[in-house]
């Protein structure tokens, strides 16, 4: 069962910027886009630490990630554009042609070790 | 061998001062750019052994690459080109003369960045300007929705908050800069006020700073859940009001978030609100290197500037109904053209997932998750490095690209002027 929900914002970041130009398939690019950051609070409301693997759950998909801790407000978790959280996101664009991609409501569960 | 005022097309920034080093055939150095624009640089100034072309992943003769993408778009019922927003504006144009001939459906990767800025702007009206004009007179700088530190990393200092400019001689000092978002990011170091708003509260915000630049009385309940305080906007209103020149920066946040184009419509009515008071200005953030110019080429050429469908023989615009998400997550494109973009790894499950299930042709100039599913995929040379060619900036400034490097590869623009004459000996008009 999932741990807690949050509201998860997907953006840009340096690392996943300069992957787009350096290649996808190298390490920098996956690390960059497959790891959830949250606040503090919430990493040890979830009983995460660094490196940690978590679940994640949308009305639409999961993905399995890695999660780390981050200057962020409590109840919001960060990921950076890529196709991980992508699997997330719906296809719904309410008649504008952009899909949610900030703001979604997501579910959490760790993954023990 | 040095190259000086070469153009970066890696983001809408498009900075126009870069010196390139040309060594042994590749970019060693690009002086000036910033992490982006050297990551761009360096990757594409190398020499790659990929094959021109391929057909099923295996290396094609380019004829019969050209041959095959053409049959599998003259065969389809509803062909979707998409992408666009990495490439010169003279490949744009042959891409939508492609779409018209195909009587197919058009989108750029606008529809997934600032769509709704566009539609904001049709709707409403651009008030708009130049960064040159930021650079030299704006002492109000409004972020909203954005983080240029990490998307547009020489935004700040080149163009908007710390340099000098004709009537900003002290350069930061001059200015008051501002930032909106919900989260603390890297740029909020530069900001000098830091707002800290709710998900989703951005239109509710918008709109009570209408009515506090019109003069109306507001209630503190009524931004209860938003992130801000009335003293706080009431204070932000002032400050856009007061001052000689503003501009606001408009990001994904706004784009991507609930409300969309309503939220930008917002931010449009604010600063058109605005300039009954001061001057003022709205200039979208815009992502890739000539997204913007996509949406330019399209305009001129259909009067739309995305999620183009030609399907009636004329052009139709509609948000919703032709743009890349919903063609292909509704199961409707039975074959894609995706040029100078990673859908794949850019676009929601249902419609990547569609690109997997139809013939997907891929021009690009690296490996990409799209070239991977692709059935023919051409690697096509860099615009900007090996080819000339036109980018417009975010703000609607065409800037020359220029050649530092040749290539063994054909560019986008005769790739696809290829596969439309192709096309029409196809699928004659």
């Amino acid at each position: 069962m999932p741990d807690g929900k949050l509201i998860l914002i997907t953006g840009r970041s340096t690392k996943q910027g300069t992957g787009i130009s350096t290649g996808k398939e190298l390490a920098e690019y996956q690390e960059a886009t497959t790891i959830l950051e949250l606040s503090r609070a919430d990493m040890a409301r979830f009983g995460l630490h660094e490196g940690d693997t978590v679940k994640l759950w949308s009305r639409f998909g999961e993905a399995t990630v890695k999660c780390r801790p981050e200057d962020l407000p409590d109840g919001m978790a960060f990921m950076a554009f890529g196709s991980t959280i992508n699997q997330l996101v719906g296809n719904e664009t309410y008649a504008s042609g952009m899909p949610d991609t900030k703001g979604l409501a997501i579910e959490l569960e760790k993954i023990p070790a | 061998m040095q190259v000086d005022n070469v153009v970066c097309a890696f983001c809408g920034c498009v900075c126009d001062d870069i010196s390139v080093t040309v060594e042994a055939g590749r970019i060693t150095q690009a002086k000036n750019a910033c992490v982006l624009g050297k990551a761009w640089f360096l990757s594409h100034g190398q020499p790659s052994d990929r094959p021109a072309a391929m057909i099923d992943g295996q290396p094609a003769d380019l004829d019969k690459a050209v041959d095959t993408a053409a049959r599998f778009l003259a065969q389809a019922r509803y062909p979707l080109i998409y992408g666009l927003s990495s490439t010169s504006c003279e490949a744009q144009r042959q891409a939508v003369a492609l779409a018209e001939v195909l009587g197919g459906c058009i989108d750029c990767c606008t529809s997934v960045c600032h769509g709704p800025s566009g539609m904001a702007l049709q709707g409403i009206g651009e008030p708009t300007c130049t960064l040159g004009e930021v650079k030299n007179r704006a002492d109000l700088v409004i972020y909203w929705g954005s983080n240029p530190a990490e998307s547009h990393p020489r935004h700040m200092a080149r163009y908007a908050v710390t340099t000098k400019g004709m009537f900003i001689p002290r350069g930061r000092k001059d200015r008051t800069v501002v930032l909106i978002d919900v989260r603390p990011t890297p740029s909020a170091r530069a900001a000098d006020l830091f707002f800290q708003v709710k998900p989703g509260k951005d239109f509710e915000l918008l709109w009570a700073l209408r009515a506090l630049v019109k003069g109306q009385v507001l209630d503190e309940v009524g931004l209860v859940g938003t992130g801000m305080t009335l003293a706080q906007l009431t204070d932000l209103a002032e400050r856009m009001k007061r001052c000689r020149f503003g501009v606001l920066f408009l990001g994904q946040g706004l784009t991507q978030s609930r409300g969309k184009h309503l939220n930008t419509s917002a931010a449009f009515l604010l600063v058109r609100d605005l300039n009954s008071v001061t001057k003022f200005a709205l200039v979208p953030m815009r992502g890739h290197g000539n997204v913007t110019g996509v949406d330019n080429v399209l305009g001129w050429q259909t009067g739309y500037p995305f999620g183009v469908n030609f399907s009636r023989g004329y052009p139709r615009f509609n948000p919703g109904e032709f743009t890349v998400v919903d063609v292909l997550s509704r199961g409707e494109a039975d074959a894609a053209l995706i040029v100078a973009s990673d859908p794949v790894a850019s676009l929601p499950g249902k419609a990547r997932q569609r690109l997997t299930e139809v013939p997907t042709i891929a021009l690009d100039t690296h490996e990409s998750e799209t070239t991977r599913i692709a059935r023919v995929a051409f690697t096509t040379s860099t615009a900007g490095i090996h080819v000339e060619g036109t980018v417009y900036r975010m703000d609607n400034v065409p800037l020359h690209l220029r050649k530092v490097l040749p290539s063994p590869y054909s560019s986008d623009e005769e790739v696809l002027g290829r596969l439309l004459a192709r096309v029409k000996e196809l699928k004659p008009c």
